[in-house]
């Protein structure tokens, strides 16, 4: 243990329009903490720089799942462990209900928020490929208000995204309207729980009279932040699935991922492991069940 | 002679002697204890491999003052950690030889000052040239370490291997090697000590052996024997990791407290404990190996080298037992063997659960799978025609005195997997599957106990006592980490003295109240130190028979009333015994000859690995493991301890990797180095069968090591039935499966899931 | 730089107050302030498992959770399963069984089951091993982790896992 409680302040004003307040007065002063999961660990090995935290646990205006007949929207609060209970995130969104269950062990998902996820922005983050193909939307907020973007322009780079100094992760809205969608999500670790990703893979796709109108294809680990593979998908979108595409996804995704080699796996593994999830993802399209 | 006839405590499942008290968490480990005054203690560490120490700079931000700062100038003895040999500082001394060496030791009060003042003391280095791997080490070109970077050779020689080659029917080579593991207790290394001029030092910590810190104490502050005390503390998991490095962390502790005044606790972090203490010997094996047109071994040709780590610690005898089970459960007339541990510039590697034999044992049962695929013969087949029987001699030309049930061990696993029918089965639906299976067995033996003369060298001296208060006492010191010294050692007493399981308990692991039963390594305790407290229970009967009155038949009653009878003449009521060694044991030191082990254990592993080809994962999806141990003294935790180890085995093979970067571990952190979760590890059968064992406590032989012996060649064998590409080399990742498949291509492209 | 401050706990059920820095992590002050050592540090990381108890009924690593987050709610640790010196199922079946073996991982192990138990009275090993997998154990093997859960399961009711 090498973090000292002392040389932190960890204030908890207990309300959102008391936290904004607090971003507010003072920019980029304060680091917003929820579950820990993230900042406790950096904490314990004596790395955590934020000398001045604000908790976001237990504010109920961040932890909801508000469920419209077109939209569902979660609190950026909402634990991992709450989208795992939600029947309605499994029935309509079962990716994000599969990568809720990765999120390392049931303690873990108790306390790691979707917003904390998000906001940390590791490349291998477990929701980003879900919510990615889910075609999210994220809610940020302020003093100044709410303002809406896709959660494909949130990550602007390794570990930076789009949040002014001022601003929290509000929400995250998802469409209702994958109902027909082939959907696929998998992820490679080093074991089976309380694993990080090497890669992950996860897809959707509208596939009507044998062509693919819709595609969206997101991965873990094959890129600095976590983003679609829309040069894959451009190359598969409006053919079928058939043999030769499946050729053509994964020379697409070999080109188009920029994996590192780090201390759990190499680049070449992560490239070509993405590209047999693809395949399998496009294979898995002759059967009746669509969702991995 | 014990039989299985008594089984009133011996060979039933009694409760753990300790385990209410683990239950309910308020058993004691070092970092829940506080001595009053404490201080705390950290450690200022090399952050190069190899260099001379050119200044040390302490930062003017802190206040000095308040600390107590202690270095090699301030050791009052020896300025080494005693082991086999004295090579290893206790603290560097103006030169380092591998990344997180001690370098000096800070107190404080405060928990959080002390580590911020071990971040502001700055050492600058002159940079020698290290040497990180075996390869280097052993071309000597770069010598860093005595004259010639070797700290062990053996050579061991049986018939005359060269007269085989010409008129083998065949003739396999292959080259196997095995990486570092971790041992990953999940409690990390601690101790608390204290120093005055009366009573000397006192180190109560978390260990295995307290007479070997307290040996390495002595020497490090000059101080006879009755002026050190070690108490082991309750220890959460150890496997070899708290053999020697205790006397490292121990001599530390004890250093502050001298100096400060004050009683200093060390408990490392997972981050520290990761990077700076001891762990498995890697090792390179090669084969040469000879065979008629039957595959029966001709002749056996085996080169070991082991990485030691910079420092030799308890190399040379991880070397030796890596020796004596290259050869695996065989009879071969013609064996040569050569054997080097050498010198790295990488943190000193030490004891690990089965001690070298799991990577010699790793290589000869995948060579054994190799040659069964060159010369076209059944795995199985081949291992029949060529297991060692009793009569027969092994390398070391040990007659094998005791019984050898391989067969049947063998029979019983295969049936149990229904072995052949799977592998004829995944052998049909591989083909048209992305995840292909695969069984592998392994067959193979552990020595129980030390090797050769070891026993006689340690001498031990071992017994009971009984209290006023009507308590028996084992009194030994050797010690509980998980594996059941306490319940298995006072099963053994309450049986011989015909008690109740309750009445004995036992004394405090304290070098100031038990003698020396030697250390709890080897696999050693339930057979000779159990056989120890057999033989000095029955002794003290015979004293009450004769002294006491001690009816024939007696009861509870009768036999504490005797005590105190004894009591009153004797003074106390006390019994020990020393080793004695079986009959017939010679050992030749020099030649590497003779009674290697009193006894061996034997085991058969099978494991059904399916292989994913998608992401190139390998996992256990079935293990099965038959046994002989001798007499199963508490069946659970013999069953645990097979459990457990087959558990450690399997993450040997498939997950852990220690990753090292300019000689330091990279992934320390758990996060980054991994073990199978409780999702991860199969199903695990475990199948005893009991020859007991003459001269081992009620029949035993030691049983702790032998699992981790098998699952990695297990694992690899089934890899290569279900994939049909060997792999020699462990910790085997995914990575490394890609790596090799996609360079073979021999994988057949994912088919319709 | 941060002064300690007064936190409610409820802890195996009584009221207490800490005097310690928000950032403190629950772990520490359950073991420095509270004295309660039964929970163990194993990592400081949250991947071991051996820091876990139950606060307001979630299972947590209490490794990741700074006592402020704490404040107010109730936590029930290891030292609480007992009753009166009685033990509780779980610790009987992990007696039996040899659930435990050098014990360090025992706790968290413990307060994990419990969990589990408590929302799964009769789980199967699948769920089971879902439900231990934050909880690693270096000696076991988890074969006799898996059966003392299983016997807890089948010689208890519900009512008496969430006492």
């Amino acid at each position: 243990m090498r973090g000292n409680a002392a040389e932190h302040e960890l204030v908890a004003p207990g309300s959102l329009p008391a936290v904004l307040d607090l971003l507010a007065n003072s920019p980029g002063q304060w680091t917003p903490i929820a579950g820990g999961t993230e900042l406790m660990v950096a904490f314990a090995a004596g790395r955590l720089t934020a000398s001045r935290l604000v908790s976001l646990w237990g504010i109920d205006e961040l932890r909801f799942t508000d469920a419209r007949p077109d939209k569902l929207i979660i609190g950026a609060g909402t634990t991992f462990g709450d989208l795992r209970a939600n029947s309605i995130v499994a029935a309509d969104f079962p990716l994000l209900d599969k990568a809720a269950s990765w999120i390392g062990s049931i303690a873990n998902q108790t306390r790691a928020t979707l917003g904390g996820n998000l906001v940390n922005g590791s490349p291998a983050a477990d929701s980003s490929p879900a919510l990615l193909v889910y075609d999210a939307e994220i809610e940020l907020i302020s003093v100044r208000g709410k303002r809406c973007m896709p959660y494909s322009e949130f990550h602007t780079g390794y570990k930076q995204n789009a949040m002014t100094a001022d601003e929290l992760l509000y929400s995250v809205h998802l469409r209702r309207r994958f109902a027909n969608h082939r959907q696929y999500i998998r992820k490679v670790g080093t074991r089976r729980a309380m694993a990080i990703s090497k890669v992950a893979l996860g897809a959707t796709a509208l596939i009507n009279d044998g062509v693919i109108e819709e595609i969206r294809i997101a991965a873990a680990s094959l890129s600095t932040y976590p983003a679609r593979l829309v040069k894959t998908e451009a190359a598969l979108l409006g053919h079928s699935p058939c043999p030769n595409l499946i050729d053509i996804a994964r020379k697409g995704l070999l080109a188009e991922a920029q994996p590192i080699d780090d201390i759990r796996s190499n680049a070449q593994y992560r490239k070509s492991v993405g590209a047999n999830l693809l395949e399998e993802f496009l294979r898995s399209q002759h059967s009746e069940s669509a969702v991995q | 002679m014990s039989t299985l006839a008594k089984n009133r405590i011996v060979g039933t499942s009694v409760p753990r002697k300790e385990g209410v008290d683990k239950l309910r968490g308020t058993a004691r480990y070092v970092d829940d204890i506080q001595r009053e005054g404490m201080w705390h203690g950290a450690t200022v560490r090399s952050a190069v491999p190899r260099g001379l120490i050119r200044s040390i700079g302490f930062d003017g931000k802190i206040d000095w003052s308040e600390f107590t700062v202690v270095t090699a100038a301030d050791i009052p003895g020896e300025n080494h950690i005693q082991m086999i040999v004295t090579d290893q500082p206790c603290l560097a001394d103006g030169q380092v030889n591998h990344c997180e060496e001690a370098i000096l030791l800070i107190a404080h009060p405060d928990k959080h000052k002390v580590r911020e003042a071990a971040n502001a003391v700055h050492v600058e280095y002159e940079l020698m040239p290290p040497v990180f791997t075996v390869e280097e080490s052993e071309k000597q070109q770069t010598v860093i370490w005595g004259a010639d970077n070797c700290f062990k050779n053996f050579q061991l020689d049986k018939g005359d291997v060269d007269s085989a080659w010409s008129h083998a029917a065949h003739i396999v080579e292959g080259e196997y090697r095995t990486g570092a593991q971790e041992h990953l207790y999940i409690e990390n290394n601690g101790v608390i000590a204290e120093y005055s001029a009366e009573i000397g030092v006192t180190v109560w910590g978390s260990l295995q052996c307290p007479f070997y810190v307290h040996k390495s104490l002595l020497a490090v502050f000059n101080l006879p024997p009755e002026k050190v005390h070690v108490v082991q503390t309750e220890t959460g998991g150890a496997f070899g990791g708290k053999e020697d490095y205790p006397s490292v962390i121990a001599s530390h502790a004890a250093l502050l407290a001298m100096k400060c005044g004050h009683p200093v606790k060390m408990v490392y972090d997972r981050i520290e404990d990761l990077a700076a203490t001891t762990k498995r010997h890697p090792s390179r094996v090669r084969h040469r190996t000879a065979l008629d047109a039957n595959g029966k071994l001709l002749a056996m040709e085996i080169d070991i080298a082991t990485d030691g780590g910079a420092y030799s610690t308890l190399s040379s005898t991880v070397l030796s037992r890596a020796t004596l089970h290259s050869p695996g459960p065989y009879v071969c007339p013609n064996v040569r063997i050569r054997s080097h541990a050498w010198a790295t510039n990488t943190v000193p590697y030490g004891a690990f659960r089965g001690f070298g034999a799991p990577q010699t044992v790793f290589a000869v049962e995948r060579h054994m799978d190799e040659i069964a695929a060159v010369i076209g013969i059944d795995p199985v087949e081949l291992r029949r025609r060529n297991f060692i029987h009793q009569g027969e001699t092994t390398a070391t030309e040990q007659l094998m005195r005791e019984p050898v049930i391989l067969n049947k061990l063998l029979d019983r696993a295969l049936a149990e997997s229904n072995y052949y029918a799977m592998r004829a089965q995944f052998a049909k639906d591989n083909a048209s599957r992305a995840i292909k299976r695969g069984m592998g067995i392994a067959a193979f033996y552990h020595g129980s106990g030390f090797t050769g003369s070891g026993e006689r060298y340690l001498n031990s001296l071992a017994g009971i006592d009984v209290t006023a208060d009507r308590k028996v006492r084992v009194l030994v010191s050797s010690t509980e980490f998980g594996q059941g010294t306490n319940t298995v050692l006072t099963q053994v007493a309450a049986e011989s003295l015909g008690l109740d399981y309750d009445d004995v308990v036992m004394a405090p692991p304290d070098t100031g109240i038990v003698p020396n039963s030697g250390p709890t390594v080897a696999s050693r305790t339930a057979m000779v130190i159990g056989r120890l407290i057999e033989r000095a229970s029955q002794q003290l009967l015979f004293t009450l028979h004769e002294q006491a009155g001690l009816p024939e038949q007696f009861s509870r009653q009768q036999f504490f009333s005797a005590c105190e009878q004894l009591r009153k003449t004797a003074g106390e009521v006390v019994s020990l015994c020393r080793y004695e060694a079986p009959p017939g044991i010679f050992w030749d030191d020099q030649k590497y000859r003779g009674e290697a082990y009193p006894a061996f254990a034997w085991s058969v592993h099978v494991a059904q690995v399916a292989v994913d080809t998608i992401t190139y994962s390998a996992e256990v999806e079935e293990f099965w493991s038959t046994q002989e141990a001798g007499r199963i003294i508490h069946p659970v935790l013999a069953t645990g301890q097979i459990e457990g180890g087959i558990a450690q085995g399997i993450g040997y093979a498939l997950y852990e990797k220690v990753v090292l970067q300019n000689g330091r571990m990279a992934n320390n952190q758990m996060t980054n180095y991994i073990m199978p979760t409780a999702e991860d590890v199969p199903p695990i059968h475990v199948f005893w069968e009991e020859l007991p064992f003459e001269h081992g406590g009620f029949g035993a032989k030691g049983i702790g090591e032998l699992p981790h012996d098998g699952p990695a060649p297990a694992i690899l064998n089934a890899i290569r039935d279900a994939i049909g590409v060997s792999f020699n080399s462990i910790p085997l990742l995914p990575e490394d499966l890609f790596a090799k498949l996609s360079v073979e291509r021999k994988v057949e492209e994912p088919a319709t899931v | 730089m941060s002064a300690a401050t007064k936190i409610q706990l409820n802890v195996n059920g009584a009221n207490l107050t800490v005097n310690a820095p928000p950032m403190k992590r629950l772990l520490d002050v359950l073991r420095e302030d509270l004295h309660l050592t039964g929970t163990k540090e194993g990592c400081g990381e949250g991947e071991c498992g051996s820091c876990s108890i139950r606060m307001n009924g979630d299972l947590v690593n209490s490794c990741l959770v700074p006592v402020l987050q704490a404040a107010n709610t109730k936590i029930e640790t290891v030292e609480g399963l007992a009753c009166d010196g009685v033990l509780h199922p779980l610790q009987q079946a992990f007696l039996q069984c040899g659930g435990a073996q050098c014990g360090i991982c025992t706790p968290g192990m413990l307060m994990a089951a419990k969990h589990l138990l408590v929302h799964n009275p009769h789980p199967t090993i699948t769920e089971i091993r879902e439900g231990l997998a934050g909880n690693l154990c270096r000696c076991t093997g988890f074969m006799r982790i898996f059966e003392s859960v299983l016997s807890a399961a089948t010689s208890t009711t519900q009512e008496t896992h969430a006492r």
